[in-house]
C-alpha cells in the first residue's frame, strides 16, 4: 500500500497578501490585487497593468539574510512563503541541528519556478552600445567590454530557474529529492503532483512543493503583450480579470510564491503535526496540437482530469468543488467549460467551478500551488470561492462558476486545473482528512 | 509499492561530435575532441573564446513537411531535442505521426515526456533592432520601447523561449499525449528527467517515455555569465582540444557548449512484447542537494553529490565494485572536481580506485542540461560494445583525487554503470544503469 500524503504547512506570498490568512480574507472579500504598474514604466505598453507583491522584504522572514541576498523576485517570495509553510509544519529552518523529527535526507524540495528578470538597465544598454548600425550586426567585442563592467555574477546566476529550489536547501537543510520544473502556467500544480508521487513511492517523507515566478518585467510583458494574451482593459485593472464573462479579454499578469509541506500520514502522525487536508490524485497529459493553441475539443484536459480521478480512485460525482484554470482569456475559459462539460457529465452544472485569478491574477508557473491553497481553505471552512466580475456571463459558457459571491456550502473534495502554455495539462484532487 | 521495471529501448544525439549517437560514439572511440573556437558569433573579448558546438545541420530535415512551417518558432534548444527525439525513436522501432503517419504503433495517450531544459537566453541579434529604435540621448528608453519598439518583436517571440517548448514541439511532432514535464535544474535537468520518466513508467502512468535533456549554451549572453562566473577557462584559448581538463592538476575551468541526448524508456514488458531490443534497466536514481553558500560551488567535501550515489546505489541493490564504469559530471572545474572525487571515493571506498572513469565534458564540452542525457547514451553505446574510449586531458591527475581515469582505451564489459550530474545551484543527481541480459 502506498504512503497516503497529506498538507501540513501553507505559506504564500501574492498580490493579496504576504500570507495564508490574509490572501484568504481578502478573496473572500471579493478583493483584486491588480493595479497599475509599478516595477518599472509600462505607460506606454498596450497592458499597463499587472498584479504585484507589493511592500514585500523577503529579509524581515530569515535570521541569516545574507544567505539570500541575491534573490531574484521569484526566490525572495519563495522564501518567506516557506518560512511561513515550515512555521506551520514544525519544520525548522536556518539551522544546523534541527529537532523537528524529519531526516534531512528524506526532505526533498519540488518547485515550479520561473526564471528570475534580467538587470534591465544592463541588458538594454549593452546592447545598444554594442550595436553597429553601419553593418547592422553586434560588436561582441564591444558588448562583452560592457557586460564585463557592469554584469553583476551573482545577479546573473540568479536568473537561473533553479535558483529558487538551491534558496530553499540552504534554508531548510533539505537532503532529498530536489526538481525544479517549468511547464508554463501549469507548473507547480505539476511540482505538487510530482512531489506526491515521491512520497507514495517512499522517496521522501516531506517535501515542500509549491511554485515561484515573476514574469513582471519589460520582456515578459513585452512577449505576453505580443501573444495578445492579457487584458488590455488599462481603464480598470481591478475588474479585468473577469474568467468566463462575455467582455473577458485576456489575463492579468501576476507574481509570487506558494509553497505547501507534503508529508507522508505516517511521518506527521508521527510528528503530531496537524493535518490540513490530503492530496488523493493527480493527473497530467500533453494537448499534442498546436504550440499557440489548446486543442479543441479540451482532448489533453479532458484526459489529466480522468487521468487525477482515476488516480484518486474517485469519480466525478464525488468532486465538490473546481477551482478551474480560468484565465480569463477568449480560449481558455471556453476550452475549459467544454473539459469539464466532458468529464462531470449531468453534474456538470451542478459542481461549483471558480477561478481566483478573477482576484489574483495569473501567477504563471506559481498559480497552480497559490490556487491549491484557496483549495485547501475552501474545504477548511467549507466555502466556495467567488469568480468575480462575473457580470455578463458568456451565452456559451454555463457552469456555475460561483458569481462574485463566495458561497457557503460542505466541501471535501476539490480539484484543481492547471494548463500550461504549449499543452501541459496538470490537475491535482485534494480531500479533507479523514483518519 | 509494486513498481513496474523500466528499461531502454533506443537512443538518440546531437553533440559537437555527430549528428547522431553513431557519430559522436564513433568519433569518442575514434579519439576525437569537439571543442573548438567559437564560430557561432565572434568571441573577440570574450576572456574564453571556445565552445563545444554541434555541427551543420538543417532543422527541415528532420522534421515533417507538415511542420516545417513550425521551425520559425523553434530557438536552438528546441532544434537539439527535436533531432535528438527523432533518432531516439526511430532507434527504438517505434513509429510515430512524424515518422510515418500510416504505420503507426503507439498509442499515444500511453507515451510520456520528460525532458531537461535551461533557461533559453533570448537571440540578441534578433532584438537589437528593436532596442536599438526605442533610445533616447543614445540610452535605453523604455517609453519608447513599449510605444515602438515592442511592435517590431515578432508576436510569438516568447515561445521561442519558454523551456517547455522543447517537450512540446517533440510532443506535436510524434503526438505524444502522456505526463509531460520539463525539468529545469541546469546541469541536472538531463539525469532528472531521466529519473522522472523511469518513475512515471513504473507506476504505471505511462508505457514508454522519452527523455532527456537539451541545451544551446553558445549564445554570447550564456557564455558572458560563465565568463562572469568564472567557471569558463582563461587558458588554452590558442589549443581548443586540451582546454577542458576534469580531475587534472592543470585545470582551469570549464568549457561550455550545445548538445542533446533523448533515450527511450519503456516499461520491461511492454518491450519484451514488442520484441524490443533492449540495452539497459535503469535500477538506480538517487537524489540530494549540495549546500554551499557560495552557490556555485559544490561544498568541499562534496556531501550532496555522496547522498545521491548512496541512494542510487541502494535502490538499485548493488555494492560498490559492481560498478564497471562511472561517468562523472566532471567539469573542469577544480574546486568541483575535487569535491565530486571526494564524494566518489568516499562511497566507493577502496573500488574507486579500480572503476574506469570516464569524464565525457573535456571531449563534448559541459552542454548544461544536456550533459546527464548525453552520458546516459554514451554509457548505452560503452555497454552495447563493451568499450571505453579514452578519457582526455587528465594526464596528472589533481591532488586529493584518486579516480582511476580512462586514460586508455580499453575492451570491458560493463554490468553495471554510474553517472551522476549537479546543478551550480547544488541539484545532484546520479543514475545507475544495469546492462541488459
Amino acid at each position: 500500500m502506498a504512503e497516503r500524503v497529506v498538507i501540513t504547512g501553507m505559506g504564500i506570498v501574492c498580490p493579496l497578501g504576504h500570507d495564508v490568512e490574509t490572501l484568504w480574507q481578502a478573496i473572500l472579500a471579493g478583493k483584486s490585487g491588480a493595479a497599475k504598474t509599478t516595477i518599472f514604466d509600462a505607460s506606454t505598453f498596450p497592458t499597463t497593468f499587472d498584479a504585484e507583491v507589493k511592500d514585500y522584504d523577503h529579509r524581515k522572514y530569515l535570521k541569516n539574510p545574507k544567505l539570500h541576498e541575491y534573490s531574484n523576485r521569484g526566490s525572495g517570495f519563495v522564501v518567506g512563503a516557506t518560512v511561513q509553510a515550515c512555521r506551520q509544519a514544525a519544520i525548522d529552518v536556518e539551522t544546523d541541528e534541527p529537532t523537528d523529527g524529519i531526516d534531512r535526507n528524506r526532505l526533498g524540495i519540488y518547485l515550479g519556478a520561473g526564471e528570475g528578470s534580467i538587470d534591465n538597465d544592463v541588458f538594454f544598454n549593452s546592447i545598444i552600445e554594442g550595436w553597429d548600425e553601419e553593418k547592422n550586426e553586434m560588436d561582441w567585442g564591444r558588448w562583452a567590454e560592457i557586460a564585463y563592467d557592469r554584469m553583476d555574477p551573482m545577479f546573473e546566476l540568479e536568473q537561473e530557474p533553479s535558483m529558487p529550489v538551491a534558496h530553499l536547501a540552504m534554508l531548510t537543510g533539505a537532503r532529498g529529492p530536489t526538481r525544479s520544473c517549468l511547464t508554463a502556467c501549469a507548473a507547480s500544480t505539476q511540482a505538487v503532483g510530482e512531489a506526491m508521487m515521491l512520497i507514495r513511492k517512499g522517496d521522501a517523507d516531506v517535501i515542500i512543493a509549491g511554485g515561484a515566478h515573476s514574469m513582471i518585467h519589460p520582456l515578459g510583458l513585452t512577449g505576453f503583450n505580443r501573444l495578445t494574451a492579457l487584458s488590455t482593459r488599462n481603464d480598470s485593472p481591478e475588474t479585468a480579470s473577469r474568467p468566463f464573462t462575455a467582455s473577458r479579454d485576456g489575463f492579468v499578469l501576476g507574481e509570487g510564491a506558494a509553497t505547501l509541506i507534503l508529508e507522508s500520514l505516517g511521518s506527521a502522525k508521527k510528528r503530531g503535526v496537524k493535518i490540513l487536508a490530503e492530496v488523493i490524485g493527480y493527473g497530467s497529459s500533453s494537448d499534442a496540437f498546436r504550440v499557440t493553441d489548446m486543442h479543441e475539443e479540451g482532448r489533453g484536459a479532458i484526459q489529466a482530469i480522468n487521468a487525477a480521478l482515476a488516480d484518486a480512485g474517485i469519480t466525478y460525482k464525488d468532486v465538490d468543488y473546481i477551482n478551474t484554470h480560468g484565465t480569463s482569456t477568449a480560449e481558455n475559459d471556453l476550452i475549459e467549460t467544454k473539459a469539464i462539460k466532458a468529464v462531470f457529465k449531468e453534474e456538470a452544472k451542478n459542481t461549483p467551478a471558480s477561478s481566483v485569478k478573477s482576484m489574483l491574477g495569473h501567477l504563471i508557473g506559481a498559480a497552480g500551488a497559490a490556487e491549491l491553497i484557496t483549495c485547501v481553505l475552501a474545504i477548511r471552512d467549507n466555502i466556495i470561492p467567488p469568480t468575480m466580475n462575473l457580470n455578463d456571463p458568456d451565452p456559451a459558457l454555463d457552469l456555475d462558476y460561483v458569481p462574485n459571491k463566495p458561497r457557503k456550502m460542505p466541501v471535501n473534495v476539490a480539484m484543481n486545473e492547471s494548463f500550461g502554455f504549449g499543452g501541459q495539462n496538470n490537475v491535482v484532487i485534494i480531500k479533507r482528512y479523514q483518519d | 509499492m509494486e513498481s513496474a521495471r523500466v528499461v531502454i529501448t533506443g537512443f538518440g544525439q546531437i553533440t559537437p561530435l555527430g549528428l547522431t549517437a553513431e557519430e559522436t560514439w564513433d568519433s569518442l572511440c575514434a579519439g576525437r575532441v569537439g571543442i573548438d573556437t567559437i564560430t557561432a558569433f565572434n568571441p573577440v573579448g570574450f576572456s574564453c573564446k571556445l565552445a563545444g558546438q554541434v555541427p551543420e545541420y538543417k532543422i527541415r530535415d528532420f522534421v515533417p513537411k507538415t511542420y516545417r512551417k513550425s521551425t520559425k518558432l523553434m530557438s536552438r534548444d528546441i532544434e537539439l531535442s527535436v533531432i535528438a527525439a527523432n533518432e531516439a525513436l526511430i532507434h527504438a522501432g517505434l513509429v510515430t505521426r512524424g515518422i510515418d503517419p500510416e504505420n503507426i504503433n503507439i498509442d499515444p495517450e500511453r507515451v510520456a515526456i520528460n525532458l531537461g531544459a535551461g533557461l533559453i537566453s533570448c537571440d540578441l541579434v534578433e532584438l537589437a533592432p528593436a532596442i536599438a529604435a526605442s533610445t533616447t540621448d543614445g540610452r535605453f528608453d523604455i517609453r519608447k520601447w513599449g510605444k515602438d519598439g515592442l511592435d517590431l518583436v515578432t508576436p510569438l517571440w516568447l515561445l521561442k523561449y519558454l523551456p517547455n517548448m522543447l517537450a512540446c514541439h517533440v510532443g506535436i511532432i510524434h503526438d505524444i499525449q502522456g505526463p509531460s514535464n520539463t525539468i529545469t535544474c541546469a546541469e541536472a535537468g538531463g539525469h532528472l528527467a531521466i529519473a522522472e520518466a523511469t518513475q512515471v513508467i513504473a507506476r504505471g502512468a505511462s508505457d514508454i517515455a522519452l527523455a532527456g535533456g537539451a541545451e544551446a549554451k553558445v549564445n554570447p549572453i550564456v557564455m558572458i555569465r560563465q565568463c562572469l562566473l568564472k567557471r569558463s577557462t582563461i587558458e588554452n584559448n590558442h589549443d581548443p582540444a586540451t582546454a577542458c581538463r576534469p580531475f587534472d592538476a592543470d585545470a582551469k575551468g570549464s568549457v561550455f557548449g550545445e548538445a542533446a541526448g533523448v533515450v527511450i524508456l519503456e516499461e520491461l514488458q511492454h518491450a519484451e512484447k514488442r520484441n524490443a531490443k533492449i540495452y539497459a534497466e535503469v535500477v538506480g536514481l538517487g537524489q540530494s542537494n549540495s549546500i554551499n553558500p557560495a552557490y556555485e560551488h559544490l561544498e568541499p567535501d562534496g556531501t550532496g553529490i555522496r547522498i545521491a550515489i548512496e541512494k542510487a546505489l541502494t535502490e538499485a541493490q548493488i555494492q560498490p565494485d559492481d560498478l564497471d564504469m562511472i561517468i562523472p559530471h566532471g567539469t573542469g572545474i577544480p574546486a568541483d572536481d575535487l569535491a565530486e572525487a571526494n564524494a566518489i571515493q568516499t562511497v566507493l571506498g577502496d573500488a574507486a580506485a579500480e572503476i574506469p572513469v570516464w569524464p565525457t565534458k573535456s571531449i563534448l564540452s559541459n552542454t548544461g542540461a544536456a550533459s546527464g542525457a548525453v552520458d546516459v547514451v554514451a554509457t548505452l553505446c560503452a555497454m552495447r560494445d563493451g568499450k571505453i574510449p579514452a578519457a582526455k586531458n587528465c594526464e596528472k591527475k589533481a591532488a586529493g583525487c584518486n579516480l582511476n581515469i580512462a586514460n586508455q582505451p580499453q575492451e570491458k564489459n560493463i554490468r553495471c554503470a554510474l553517472s551522476c550530474s549537479y546543478s551550480y545551484g547544488g541539484q545532484t543527481t546520479a543514475v545507475i544503469l544495469k546492462k541488459a541480459d
